[in-house]
């Protein structure tokens, strides 16, 4: 079975480049503007886009991203406006993969075949469930792979050689390797240091490994990119969006563009990098 | 509730970390591999005599064990019925029973060689023990308490920085111990590599629930035995105070398996069931959040709400695992106490028996007054008194003052 996400990773290397992938936060500031945001990141450059799905208490997430998810629950978002968030992309966009990524207790409480159902026909391509590692796959991860949902996982630099195959085993679309001990938006990565780990990971698999966490300028992003398929930035755009609310957190008229302007820059960087060998 | 009735109430966990559908090991995979390697490191302890030997020594002479078991004679000639038996935890180093674990999990850092500790904590009872064991044994200690914690609970957090600790007050969410947890799992993600994180209570992702009741088990053990001396029997019945419930874990599990032993636990209703309150078993409904899936308070879609105790120790949305499964099973009866109750509590127990409570026992002790009227004489109820009230001395004194 082949999903947006397979398309996508599978064209990007046919043009030998890595892929971009943004994180936003659904309903930050508001829902109307995040549909905005999140239908100008494909023609501002981003390949692969992650939407985070708002949780009160995000456990491994920094400052930034905890706040967008406050905001965004502030707004009135839930689950199933997310949902809706992703249909109303997919009305002029059914090419560009969606990944939802969060929690897994409002998915919990929304009802795990529900939600796969509702998630596959709004157009969600794949999840990533932070608080799912691999000893808890009935839960979710392998109910979403019968339903045709990619579930893609987190490696971390503790995951070691021994654990690695458990790690990869029903993991599909990408890899997303966490390249710091700690949470989003903390520190920058170490480019050498993800070289290896990159490697590393695809010593035990051949899908693509995209590297998030610290990467927030067009230089470490085309540094990353260059060792990897494909760069994820979330703080850094969530950042840009925070910055360009008014004093009450809501949307001014440059909100939008303030995440394409980054978003764009950031592509550039990461376009600039050779793609990893295989 | 339609729940298979076990052989042994007392066989839980499985391999896997859970207590029916309760528990598991919800956490990021940077914490995984840790979890797996304390579990491990927890097993090895277990089995091993000298462990066990060099723990019973500190609980002897450094913590003060065993704990008295009293009987409040005029408690119980005031409530007119069972004969009631406070277990003085609070007479504990540090004044409340967290020392128990925090004893055992401290040592069990020693044993994987990690230097520096991490810790949650709401009324500042787990801190100050963290604290303290850090102190004896020379380790780095930062503890993570909500700042409207550090507001209300002022003697501890001076206490903490007084043995040397770092308190990290926790602005984000509702800047209470679910939020200090949520903060110290940031800090453990970001620092495994020299991090231990001591949980203080028997929540959390797998194998914490299991190993801090098994830590805190000696205060239902040392209950057996003494009421044995004292009475020749088992007790009627157990009241115990929950937030997370580590104390009414410690004094329930060892009875889990004697049926004529009632058992209650005691959740804080805060302003009433209606309202604002902290009684997850009672308000809330199956979920997973900080690493276990347990009864939460939530909203319909999943968010955690805002838990409300007039106790520090009490304010948080969650229980542990094993007292969801409790639940369900229909071994322990969970029940709840208002702030307003728990305070006419407080004041009793003062003034009856010259020990001021902890306001999170005062809980225990509500319902208590509830409870003892309506049983016989010959009936006899043990109490865990967990934590002595001179941390709370302050903000009674407030409210009291301003009702008058």
């Amino acid at each position: 079975m082949s999903t947006r996400i397979d398309t996508r990773f599978a064209e990007l290397a046919k043009q030998g480049r890595p892929a971009f992938v943004t994180f936003l936060m659904a309903g930050d500031p508001d829902a109307a503007t995040s549909l905005e945001i999140i239908k100008a990141l494909p023609r501002s450059g981003a390949d692969v886009i992650e939407i985070g799905m708002p949780f009160t208490d995000p456990m491994a997430d920094g400052p930034s991203i905890q706040a967008a998810g406050l905001r965004a629950l502030k707004a009135g978002m839930t689950l199933k406006k997310t949902l809706e968030l992703v249909r109303g992309f997919r009305k002029d966009d059914n090419a560009t993969p969606i990944v939802l990524m969060g929690y897994y207790n409002p998915i919990y409480i929304y009802g795990v075949d529900k939600f796969l159902a509702d998630a596959k026909s709004a157009g969600v391509d794949g999840l990533i469930i932070v608080d799912l590692p691999p000893e808890e796959d009935d839960e979710l991860c392998l109910p979403a792979m019968k339903a045709g949902l990619n579930f893609i996982r987190l490696a971390t630099p503790t995951t070691d050689d021994k654990r690695l195959p458990a790690v990869l085993a029903n993991t599909s679309g990408f890899v997303y390797y966490v390249s710091i001990t700690g949470i989003t938006g903390a520190a920058a990565a170490d480019s050498s240091a993800v070289s290896e780990a990159v490697a590393r990971i695809k010593r035990h698999t051949k899908l693509p490994v995209c590297v998030g966490f610290g990467i927030r300028t067009p230089e470490t992003a085309k540094a990353i990119a260059s060792h990897a398929n494909g760069a994820v930035v979330g703080t850094a755009l969530v950042d840009a969006l925070k910055n360009s609310l008014d004093a009450e957190g809501r949307a001014t008229d440059k909100t939008v563009d303030a995440v394409a302007e980054l978003t764009a820059a950031l592509a550039q960087g990461v376009k600039g990098a050779q793609q990893a060998a295989e | 509730m339609n729940v298979a009735k076990p052989n042994s109430y007392r066989s839980g966990p499985d391999e896997r970390g859970h207590f029916g559908i309760f528990g598991g090991r919800f956490v990021a995979e940077t914490l995984m591999p840790l979890i797996l390697d304390l579990e491990k490191a927890y097993t090895e302890a277990k089995a091993d005599p000298a462990f066990q030997a060099e723990m019973n020594g500190y609980l002897k002479t450094y913590v003060g064990r065993p704990s008295p078991l009293y009987l409040a004679e005029r408690l119980t000639e005031h409530l007119g019925g069972a004969r009631i038996y406070l277990k003085r935890e609070e007479l504990n180093h540090t004044g409340s029973h967290k020392v128990n674990n925090v004893l055992g999990q401290i040592m069990l850092a020693r044993r994987m060689g990690k230097k520096r500790i991490i810790a949650e904590t709401g009324a500042g009872q787990h801190g100050v023990a963290t604290a303290t064991l850090c102190a004896r044994f020379g380790l780095e200690c930062v503890v993570y308490m909500g700042a409207v914690d550090v507001e209300r609970q002022q003697p501890n957090v001076i206490r903490m920085e007084m043995l040397g600790a770092k308190v990290m007050p926790v602005q984000s969410g509702t800047r209470t111990l679910k939020d200090a947890m949520n903060e110290a799992l940031r800090d453990w993600v970001t620092n495994v590599h020299n991090t231990f994180y001591c949980i203080g209570t028997v929540a959390g992702p797998h194998p914490y629930p299991t190993l801090v009741r098994d830590f805190q088990s000696i205060i239902g053990n040392e209950t057996k035995t003494q009421m044995q001396e004292i009475e020749g029997r088992l007790p009627d019945s157990l009241v115990a105070c929950i937030g997370g419930g580590s104390n009414a874990m410690g004094l329930f599990h060892p009875f889990l398996d004697d049926p004529s032993v009632e058992i209650f636990g005691v959740e804080a209703a805060g302003h009433g069931l209606t309202q604002l309150h902290a009684a997850s078993i009672a308000g809330g409904r199956p979920g997973v959040l900080h690493g276990n899936r347990t009864y939460l308070l939530m909203d319909a879609d999943g968010q955690i709400q805002d838990a409300h105790s007039i106790s520090a120790g009490l304010d948080y949305p969650g229980i542990g695992p094993e007292h969801s499964w409790l639940h369900e099973v229909g071994r322990v009866k969970y029940l709840s106490a208002t702030d307003d109750e728990a305070l006419a509590a407080f004041q009793l127990l003062s003034r009856l028996e010259g020990i001021i409570p902890a306001l999170e026992p005062a809980h225990a002790i509500a319902k208590v007054m509830e409870l003892a009227p309506k049983r016989p004489r010959d009936h006899l109820m043990v109490v865990n008194l967990s934590g002595r009230g001179d941390k709370d001395v302050p903000q009674v004194g407030d409210i009291l003052r301003g009702k008058k």
